[in-house]
């Protein structure tokens, strides 16, 4: 057999968009994501993380159209808030828990850096605190649920805050969950290769959260 | 995760043929979950039938007398959702799940295990559907695009209702359909062999490409609307309700997103087969390949553009409706392509005409009918006419049934001895097309007319003139259930006791075709190398199909 790279190379200057010119202007990171004919077999983690990111394409769906329907229901309705009901407010505490939420996603990108670098304490000990940090979250969210003045059959404001935030919030649960899994299975499998797909993975759906929560956060509060 | 790694590709795998316990349990070939999910879902369609007949059975007299209303909506909404999640689309599934990995040189799917997970969602969520005929209030009564204000209407007044499971279900069906996305995007973009680059892809594999991609991106959608209307349904929120303030056109914006793509999520394979089966019958390459594969992805896109089409008599501004007619016309000119493509490929060829050409010649015909009645239906003033009436009934199942179903058969005559090893019986097949053609267009056809006269859908009573009509529909529909039968009599005589098929019985082009018949455990002995464009058809004295089926 041919060498395949050459072969590879030779096929890729017949095809009539020239994908290999194309490839080299591409950022690594989109480069990684379009592999050419002859896949990357070899490469478990970046198939896989591929398949994750398609996932939370998908998942960002889901979110996308609950975000339509609380726009197109506060656009359409007269009287947002009933008699008697005031929303969720903008206060100190939320701004607050935003901002937790916010910087856990930093330390998160740290740890996972850190275990680039093979630095497996430093990304426990990081990893760790986000999780702190997304309890910590969650507790924060189970308070203000109490505290707020309408149910969730309360007009539509009630319905559309409790599905909301619950569902951004079951999220958030999972992400928690996940980052314990993966500090757990850390110390009984030992050092984590550099390249670990669930550390991977949990930073990328870490910081989907985040995303979520900010416009969940300008919806829900600011407007 | 897969071996599919580099010191595993020299390694010769062993021939073993799958035993029949294997397609009980849960296994994580390809293959296997292909033939679980495509065994399934035909078990599912017989299920749909079945609904079916019953409704035609009270069709046939103008009074409702067979069975009551409440039962007669059920019949109809569980009827449309069987074929719909648990017919064509999970069918076409095990199709793509059988054949992708053999298409494009892979070992297997991307992620086997999540593979495994996607198809045994679907027999629990399928049973859990369809047991709602014995639930106290009934089946869910709201049709399969589930309306509110109707989906709202809790008959049975207990938590858990028919409509209830209908969401349960849907939304689990849904899930499978997402796991079942990321698989095959993941596999097509990076499994595929050496060589393999994105232009010498068969077209199958392009329309399950697009296919998946309009799952993932169109389908949650769905899911986030049926969460609410879950929500409104069962813990009194009010987002769909109007005497709250809330809105039930947001509903159909956000269903009919997803689920009008969800037409091209079926029928995109449907073409895909056709632009298979066609060149291997004509002995001549694909007319048109890369148009075709790029027509694929015009289809997929523009079709996320069109949904409004479905709401033009819902309070729709008229800036909207003109749009959506604009947009919703354009889908012909990707279609058109494909339509035209296939023609010249045939009319430049040498055509035998066998079971599976024949399926796939019927298919393209009535497709070209149900497409020209879609663009009559996108036409505003000409929807306005004939909206809820049988027209929409019969443009409908000309694409649905006569041109994807019959694309299914197709295909399933077409890589028969591919996944068995064995020949069907050619006699009883063109039995079974020349029943099915006949029934369908019988069954179908008269309905333009009844739409046209204004007949209106969803109605278990008429007016006694459309009578006539009607009862055409209810023969035609039974010849068509009865055509069945030969199919399933030939399917199985032929696995148990057929003559067996050699590894490529059509001559045609293709990776799956390279392999043994039915392919190895891990499919080829070796992973080939791709160095030709697909559809290589140029060789005429090739020995025509019919020769080997006579050997």
């Amino acid at each position: 057999m041919e060498n395949p790279i050459h072969l590879l190379e030779e096929i890729l200057d017949e095809s009539p968009i020239h994908f290999y010119k194309l490839r080299r202007y591409l950022p690594i990171w989109l480069h990684r994501f379009i592999p050419i004919g002859g896949g990357k077999p070899d490469d478990e983690h970046g198939k896989t993380l591929f398949g994750f990111t398609v996932f939370l394409l998908s998942e960002s769906i889901v979110f996308l159209s609950f975000f339509f329907t609380y726009i197109a229901l506060r656009l359409t309705t007269p009287n947002w808030l009933p008699p008697g009901v005031s929303g969720p407010e903008l206060s100190g505490f939320t701004i607050f828990n935003t901002l937790v939420l916010l910087s856990s996603s930093i330390v998160i990108q740290l740890a996972e850096n850190a275990l680039k670098r093979r630095k497996i304490r430093r990304f426990r000990l990081l990893w760790l605190i986000t999780s702190a940090m997304g309890t910590y979250f969650l507790i924060a969210q189970a308070i203000e649920w109490s505290q707020l003045n309408f149910r969730l059959t309360t007009g539509l404001v009630g319905g559309t805050f409790y599905v909301l935030t619950g569902f951004h919030g079951l999220h958030v649960l999972v992400g928690v969950l996940l980052q314990i899994l993966m500090v757990i299975r850390s110390f009984i499998r030992g050092n984590y290769n550099k390249g670990h797909f669930g550390v991977s993975a949990t930073t990328l759906f870490w910081h989907f959260v985040d995303g979520i929560w900010v416009i969940l956060f300008s919806l829900l509060y600011i407007w | 995760m897969t071996n599919n790694s580099i010191e595993d590709m020299g390694r010769a795998s062993e021939s073993e043929k799958p035993n029949w316990r294997d397609y009980l349990g849960f296994s994580k070939d390809h293959k296997v979950i292909g033939v679980q999910y495509m065994v399934t879902t035909f078990i599912f369609f017989l299920f749909g039938g079945l609904l079916a007949m019953i409704i035609r059975g009270e069709l046939v007299t103008p009074e409702s007398n067979l069975v009551d209303r409440s039962l007669y909506n059920g019949l109809f909404t569980l009827h449309g959702t069987v074929m719909i999640f648990l017919w064509i689309i999970p069918f076409m599934a095990g199709l793509a799940n059988y054949l992708v990995p053999l298409m494009i040189g892979a070992r297997d799917m991307a992620f086997p295990l999540l593979n495994a997970i996607a198809f045994w969602i679907i027999p629990p969520a399928g049973i859990l559907l369809l047991s709602s005929f014995l639930l106290p209030g009934g089946p869910a009564q709201a049709g399969w695009w589930s309306y509110p204000p109707i989906s709202l209407q809790n008959l049975s007044d207990k938590l858990v209702n028919g409509q209830f499971i209908w969401i349960l279900s849907v939304i689990l069906l849904g899930i499978s359909s997402i796991l079942g996305g990321i698989n095959f995007i993941t596999t097509i973009v990076w499994m595929r062999a050496p060589g393999m680059t994105f232009f010498r892809m068969p077209i199958f594999v392009w329309t399950v490409l697009s296919a998946q991609m309009l799952q993932l991106f169109c389908l949650p959608s769905l899911t986030g609307a049926l969460i609410l209307l879950f929500f409104d349904l069962s813990f009194g929120t009010n987002f769909f309700k109007s005497s709250q303030n809330g809105d039930p056109i947001i509903y159909q914006h956000l269903f009919w997103f997803y689920s009008h793509p969800a037409v091209y999520v079926m029928a995109l394979p449907a073409f895909g087969i056709f632009s298979e089966i066609l060149p291997a019958f004509s002995r001549n390459p694909l007319f048109g390949y890369r148009s075709v594969a790029i027509a694929s992805f015009g289809i997929a896109i523009v079709s996320t553009f069109v949904w409004v089409h479905h709401m033009f008599t819902s309070a729709t501004p008229d800036w909207m409706r003109i749009l959506f007619m604009a947009s919703s016309m354009l889908v012909a000119i990707p279609t058109g392509v494909k339509v035209f493509a296939w023609t010249a490929t045939v009319w430049n060829g040498r055509l035998h005409l066998l079971t599976p050409v024949l399926f796939a010649l019927g298919g393209v015909v009535m497709f070209i009918f149900g497409g020209v009645t879609g663009v009559m239906l996108s036409s505003v003033p000409f929807d306005i006419h004939v909206n809820n009436t049988y027209f929409v009934v019969g443009h409908f199942h000309y694409v649905v049934h006569n041109t994807i179903t019959m694309a299914i058969f197709a295909a399933i005559y077409f890589w028969f001895p591919k996944i068995t090893g064995k020949m069907y019986a050619e006699g009883w097949g063109k039995v079974h097309f020349l029943l099915t053609f006949i029934g369908a267009n019988l069954t179908f056809f008269p309905m333009h007319a009844l739409g046209l006269q204004g007949m209106l859908r969803r109605v278990s009573s008429y007016d006694p003139r459309y009578q006539g009509w009607n009862v055409i529909v209810s023969v035609g529909a039974f010849l068509l259930g009865m055509a069945t039968l030969p199919f399933i009599a030939n399917m199985i005589s032929s696995l148990l006791q057929g003559s067996k098929a050699s590894d490529n019985p059509w001559h045609a082009t293709g990776l799956e075709w390279k392999t043994s018949s039915p392919p190895p455990k891990e499919n080829f002995e070796e992973i080939p190398v791709v160095n030709e464009p697909p559809y290589h058809y140029n060789d005429r004295s090739e020995p025509t199909p019919e020769a080997v089926i006579q050997e």
